[in-house]
C-alpha cells in the first residue's frame, strides 16, 4: 500500500481524478463531445483530401506584375498569387531588397536587415510628414490613459513595472533626433555666419 | 476608402486609401463589416516583425459581404456575406492538399517558413488587411465560407482567427482523458483553448495569467481553475504542487512573443529587441509540464530567433506541436460546437471602436486598459 503523503510523481499511477465523468458532464458544457483524438478537425495532422480545398486548378493561373518583385532565395520563383501593398521604394527599399536577394531565411543577417530597413523606412515617413499637415507624433491613442482610466487600469499589476520604460523606448529616439537636429542646426548657423 | 494605416512602432491612424481591385481571377474585393484587432496584432505594432512597412493596413480577422468577384470565381457571389480564414490558401499545393492551409507554398513570395496572411507585414506575403472598409481577398474559392444564418456576427469573426485558433492549440495538445491541461496565457486565445480542452475530455484545466478581469473570464467562461502568476514567487514550482509534482499533462502555449512574467526577458526581448520577442511563456510550459507530456504552441512569434530553454525540452522527452492554425479545416467542427453552446467566442468581447478610432483601439488594447480582453473594429460606425 503507498503512502498517500507520497505525490503521484514518485508512484506508480496517478491518483483519482477529482470529478468524475458524470460530474464533468454536468458542470461543463459539451464535456468529452470530442473524447475520440481519430475524430478532431485536425487529425490526422497531414490528411491528403485535393477535392476538399474547392481549388478548381492543378497549378494557379499567376498574377501579373511579378516580375521584379523581391522574394525569399528558398522560393523557384515569385508565388503565383502575392500581395502587391506598400511595394519597395528608397532607401529602405534598397536594404530589403538587399536582404531578400542575399541572404536566406536561415540567416539572421537577411531579418535584422528587414527590421534596419523597416526603421528607415519609418523615419522616413516621419520627416516627410513633417512636411505635411498631419505630422506623426512618437505614439497614438495616448488620449485613452484620460478616457480609458490608464493609471487605474495598471494599479496593482505586475506589467507596469517595464511599462514604466514605454515612453524611453517610444519617445527615445525622437528625443534624440530633435537634439541632433537642433545641434546641427545651431552648428550650421554657426557655420553660415562666419 | 478608409483604413487603418501603420506609421511606425506605436504609431497607427486612419486614412484613405483606394479600394482594393481584383488582381487575380481568383480574387474577391469585400466590403467589410466587422473586423477585429488580434492580440498578434500588437507584434507589429510595436515593431516586432521584420518588413513591417509603413502604410500597412493590418487585420486578419474580418467578415464582410463580396462586393465584386474575378472572372473564375465559382463559390461566391457579389452580396454573398463571408467570413474569410486568417490564412490565404491557394488549395492546390502540396500542403494545402494535405489540409496544412496554414503552410501554403503558392502565396507569400517574402518567405517559405510562413504562409500568406492577410495584414500581417511583407514577411507573410505583403497583404493589406481587413481593418479597413474592404479588402482583397485571393483565392476566393478557397478560404471564404458564407456566414451560416443562425450564426452571430461577432462568434464569426471571432472565428476567423482566435476561437479557430484556441480550438485548434487544444487539438496540438493530444488531450486525453483525465488529462490536467495548463493554459498559459488568459487572452481570448487561451480562453477557448481552455473551453476546447474540456471537450476533449480534460480532467482539469487550469488558465495561469495575472490580469484579474482575464483569470474572471477564465472562470466564468470557460469554468477553469485560475493560477496569478503576480502571487507566486515561481509559477513553475507552483504547477509542479498543483499537479501533485508531476506537472500538467499537456500545456497550450496561447500567450506569445510578448508574455509577461520575467522582467529580464520583457525588457530585452521586446523593449530592448535583442531577440524575438520574450520567451517566458514557452519556457514556462517545457518546464511546467509532466516529463513525456506535450507542450502544444499557438502564441504567435516571428522569425528572430528566442532564448528557448530546448534542452530541457530534450531531457524530459516532451512532445513540441505548433503551427498557425490551418483554420478552415476547424469550421465545420466549431460551427456545431457554437452553435450548441459549447464553445462561445462572443463572451469574450470587451470593446467595440469605430474605425475611425483605431489608434484608441490598439493603445488600449496593447497597454490592456480598461478590462480590455477583445476589441473589435466597425468599419462603417460614425
Amino acid at each position: 500500500m503507498t503512502d498517500p503523503d507520497v505525490p503521484s510523481a514518485y508512484v506508480r499511477d496517478k491518483r483519482t481524478p477529482r470529478e468524475t465523468r458524470e460530474q464533468l458532464r454536468a458542470r461543463i458544457p459539451g464535456w468529452g463531445a470530442d473524447l475520440d483524438p481519430a475524430d478532431r478537425p485536425s487529425y490526422p495532422r497531414l490528411r491528403y483530401d485535393p477535392g476538399a480545398t474547392g481549388a478548381h486548378w492543378d497549378f494557379p493561373e499567376r498574377q501579373p506584375g511579378h516580375e521584379g518583385r523581391e522574394r525569399s532565395v528558398e522560393h523557384a520563383f515569385v508565388t503565383p498569387v502575392f500581395g502587391t501593398a506598400q511595394p519597395l521604394h528608397g532607401v529602405s527599399g534598397a536594404v530589403r531588397r538587399y536582404a531578400y536577394r542575399r541572404f536566406s531565411e536561415g540567416r539572421l543577417a537577411h531579418w535584422l536587415l528587414l527590421v534596419a530597413g523597416d526603421r528607415l523606412d519609418a523615419w522616413g515617413a516621419h520627416l516627410r510628414s513633417f512636411a505635411s499637415a498631419r505630422p506623426d507624433v512618437p505614439a497614438t491613442g495616448l488620449r485613452t490613459e484620460a478616457t480609458r482610466s490608464g493609471p487605474h487600469s495598471r494599479r496593482g499589476r505586475s506589467d507596469a513595472r517595464h511599462q514604466l520604460l514605454d515612453p524611453v523606448v517610444v519617445a527615445g529616439p525622437w528625443v534624440a533626433g530633435a537634439a541632433v537636429a537642433w545641434t546641427g542646426g545651431r552648428r550650421l548657423v554657426r557655420a553660415l555666419r562666419r | 476608402m478608409r483604413a487603418m494605416v501603420y506609421r511606425g512602432p506605436y504609431k497607427v491612424r486612419v486614412e484613405d486609401k483606394d479600394v482594393p481591385r481584383i488582381e487575380h481571377p481568383n480574387d474577391a474585393v469585400v466590403r467589410v463589416t466587422l473586423a477585429a484587432i488580434c492580440g498578434s496584432d500588437l507584434h507589429l505594432y510595436h515593431g516586432m516583425m521584420p518588413d513591417t512597412r509603413v502604410g500597412h493596413t493590418f487585420g486578419h480577422e474580418f467578415i464582410g459581404v463580396v462586393e465584386q468577384v474575378g472572372s473564375s470565381v465559382r463559390s461566391l457571389q457579389v452580396g454573398d456575406r463571408v467570413m474569410v480564414p486568417f490564412n490565404i490558401s491557394c488549395g492546390s499545393c502540396w500542403f494545402c492538399v494535405r489540409g496544412l492551409y496554414s503552410n501554403c507554398h503558392n502565396v507569400n513570395p517574402n518567405a517559405t517558413a510562413v504562409g500568406g496572411i492577410y495584414g500581417y507585414s511583407h514577411t507573410t506575403g505583403g497583404y493589406d488587411g481587413g481593418q479597413a472598409q474592404y479588402v482583397r481577398v485571393p483565392f476566393a474559392d478557397v478560404g471564404p465560407v458564407r456566414i451560416p444564418d443562425w450564426m452571430h456576427d461577432e462568434d464569426a469573426v471571432l472565428l476567423t482567427d482566435a476561437a479557430a485558433t484556441g480550438y485548434f492549440g487544444a487539438q496540438l495538445g493530444d488531450i486525453a482523458e483525465g488529462d490536467t491541461v495548463v493554459v498559459l496565457g488568459a487572452g481570448p486565445v487561451g480562453l477557448v483553448a481552455a473551453q476546447s480542452a474540456w471537450l476533449m475530455g480534460a480532467g482539469r484545466v487550469i488558465v495561469v495569467d495575472h490580469l484579474q478581469e482575464r483569470l474572471d473570464k477564465a472562470r466564468t467562461m470557460a469554468h477553469a481553475e485560475v493560477l496569478d502568476y503576480d502571487e507566486h514567487a515561481d509559477v513553475v514550482v507552483e504547477l509542479k504542487k498543483q499537479t501533485d509534482f508531476l506537472g500538467a499533462d499537456v500545456v497550450i502555449e496561447a500567450a506569445g512573443a510578448e508574455a509577461d512574467g520575467n522582467l529580464l526577458q520583457q525588457v530585452a526581448g521586446t523593449k530592448l529587441k535583442l531577440q524575438g520577442g520574450s520567451p517566458v511563456a514557452l519556457n514556462w510550459a517545457i518546464d511546467g509540464v509532466r516529463k513525456g507530456g506535450t507542450v502544444a504552441v499557438v502564441g504567435a512569434y516571428g522569425p528572430i530567433p528566442n532564448a528557448v530553454k530546448f534542452g530541457d525540452a530534450l531531457n524530459k522527452g516532451l512532445t513540441l506541436r505548433m503551427n498557425q492554425t490551418p483554420v478552415k479545416r476547424q469550421w465545420p467542427r466549431m460551427f456545431e460546437h457554437v452553435r450548441n453552446g459549447h464553445l462561445t467566442p462572443r463572451a469574450m468581447v470587451t470593446h467595440r471602436f469605430p474605425l475611425e478610432h483605431v489608434a484608441e483601439a490598439y493603445h488600449v488594447f496593447s497597454a490592456k486598459l480598461d478590462g480590455c480582453i477583445k476589441p473589435l473594429i466597425l468599419p462603417d460606425a460614425a
